[in-house]
């Protein structure tokens, strides 16, 4: 099977337990969740090496960053 | 008894409409230096040294303030300066003339409005980039609404309206022009500008899954249109003649992504990401990685990352002499060939709770090495400072 059709496959089965999961956590249960190693984003350190990455390759978007704007052109 | 009831109202009334003006939250100033070296450079038609130096600079200033409805208002005001030096830049002049450094400035701002007892928040956001041959401007609105049950959904509409310097290779112009590009820019209003739209919509979803385990799921759409290419990109067809690369004026893209990050044991955190991509230009990707940040105290943490990304051809890519000029479409830029790439390195994080030294309140410097199968090599250091 193709690396494509298997990273598909891994990405809907994900999606899927995101969607269906769902939590009754109170505050107090999320120290874990909480903390700053756990954010779902990217770390503010990783700005440029992310628009680097966006520039020398084909593909972007889906990371919580920017997809536009800006040349790249060097 | 009747003066105790009304100081109650009074008390309750007044609490709901005290608003607190916006103050400062925190500071960040983030820094890179990017060194970068290859051969295959879009300049000079897919051969040709690639080498980049980029020293960048970013400064972000967070307010906070409280509305009379007791939202939270957040405004964040960011400035970023790049000066760059790039070796394949003297090439757009065929004899090696043209300059090679060259400086971006790129200012935003971002308002939001959260809603706490609703869980919803509203926002919109403003960005400009200029640089010597290509200026941007770009405008964004969102909203996101809170689950029950820990979930939040996300979306946000983007909008970029550019404009690319039309900057030919000298064997493509007049004198004159090229005199300009080379000299940089004392005639900048001689060299005219082609526009170039950029429309994303992007959702997401992030749940909560149980106490240690959170993710998150990224789908964008984005649609191009305009002079997607750039002027200054040679393409060298099979019988050795030079031509300007040539690109549709449309282009649709699909990447759909999902975070997943697990708290194991009482040290360890695993953030991973995967993404898939495909687009209208007929390039398929796939985008993984692993951070493995390691808490040494709770306040210190060490992260070693790996990233691995791969990529299909775009369809109108082709190297060196290939094309031919009866193609409806060519380019040699290599970022659209096909390729696989590897980044790897590690993130240090100090975060005291009482901060570092005077208002420095964290450290954070990341360091990463990037390799592509078409030999592209770059490294990368970056530094984040926060004050609060």
């Amino acid at each position: 099977m193709k690396r494509n059709s298997l990273g598909k496959i891994a990405l809907f089965a994900v999606a899927g337990i995101l969607i269906t999961s769902c939590a009754n956590l109170k505050e107090y249960q999320k120290s874990r969740i909480n903390d700053s190693e756990m954010i779902l984003g990217n770390r503010k350190v990783e700005k440029n090496e992310l628009n680097f990455q966006s520039y020398r390759e084909g593909a972007s978007g889906a990371n919580v960053g920017k997809t536009g704007g800006g040349c790249g052109c060097n | 008894m009747m003066l105790h009831a009304f100081s109650q109202y009074t008390d309750k009334d007044t609490s709901f409409y005290i608003a607190k003006p916006l103050q400062l939250e925190e500071v960040n100033l983030v820094s890179s230096y990017y060194s970068q070296n290859g051969d295959h450079s879009a300049i000079t038609g897919g051969i040709g040294t690639e080498r980049v130096v980029d020293l960048s600079n970013g400064l972000d200033v967070t307010l906070v303030g409280w509305d009379a409805q007791q939202r939270k208002n957040t405004l964040v005001m960011g400035l970023g300066i790049d000066h760059h030096s790039s070796a394949s830049s003297a090439y757009v002049s065929k004899t090696g003339a043209s300059k090679t450094g060259g400086l971006r400035v790129y200012p935003s701002l971002d308002w939001t409005i959260e809603n706490e007892k609703k869980g919803t928040a509203r926002g919109v956001g403003l960005y400009l980039s200029e640089e010597y041959n290509y200026s941007s401007f770009g405008v964004n609105a969102m909203y996101s609404k809170k689950t029950k049950n820990n979930g939040e959904f996300t979306g946000k509409l983007t909008g970029y309206f550019d404009r690319v310097k039309m900057i030919y290779p000298s064997e493509f112009v007049q004198v004159a022009t090229v005199t300009a590009a080379s000299s940089g820019g004392e005639s900048k209003s001689k060299i005219p500008t082609n526009p170039r739209v950029t429309g994303t919509a992007s959702l997401s979803f992030s749940q909560v899954i149980n106490k240690r385990l959170q993710g998150v799921i990224l789908l964008d759409g984005v649609a191009q249109t305009g002079y997607l290419g750039l002027p200054f990109h040679r393409v060298y067809f099979q019988d050795g003649s030079p031509g300007i690369e040539k690109l549709p004026s449309e282009r649709f893209k699909l990447p759909i992504g999902i975070r997943l990050n697990y708290f194991l044991g009482d040290k360890i955190i695993i953030r991973s990401y995967y993404r898939y991509y495909t687009d209208s230009w007929g390039i398929k990707s796939n985008t993984a990685s692993l951070e493995v940040p390691v808490k040494i105290t709770p306040f210190v943490s060490v992260a070693p990352f790996y990233r691995y990304y791969n990529q299909t051809a775009a369809k109108y890519f082709a190297p060196y002499k290939v094309h031919t000029e009866s193609d409806q479409f060519y380019t040699s830029n290599y970022a659209l060939s096909a390729f696989d790439s590897k980044f790897f390195g590690v993130n240090f994080r100090i975060a005291p709770p009482k901060g570092l030294f005077k208002r420095v309140s964290s450290l954070e410097v990341r360091y990463g090495h990037y390799s592509q199968t078409t030999d592209l090599a770059s490294d990368v250091i970056s530094i984040n400072l926060k004050f609060k």
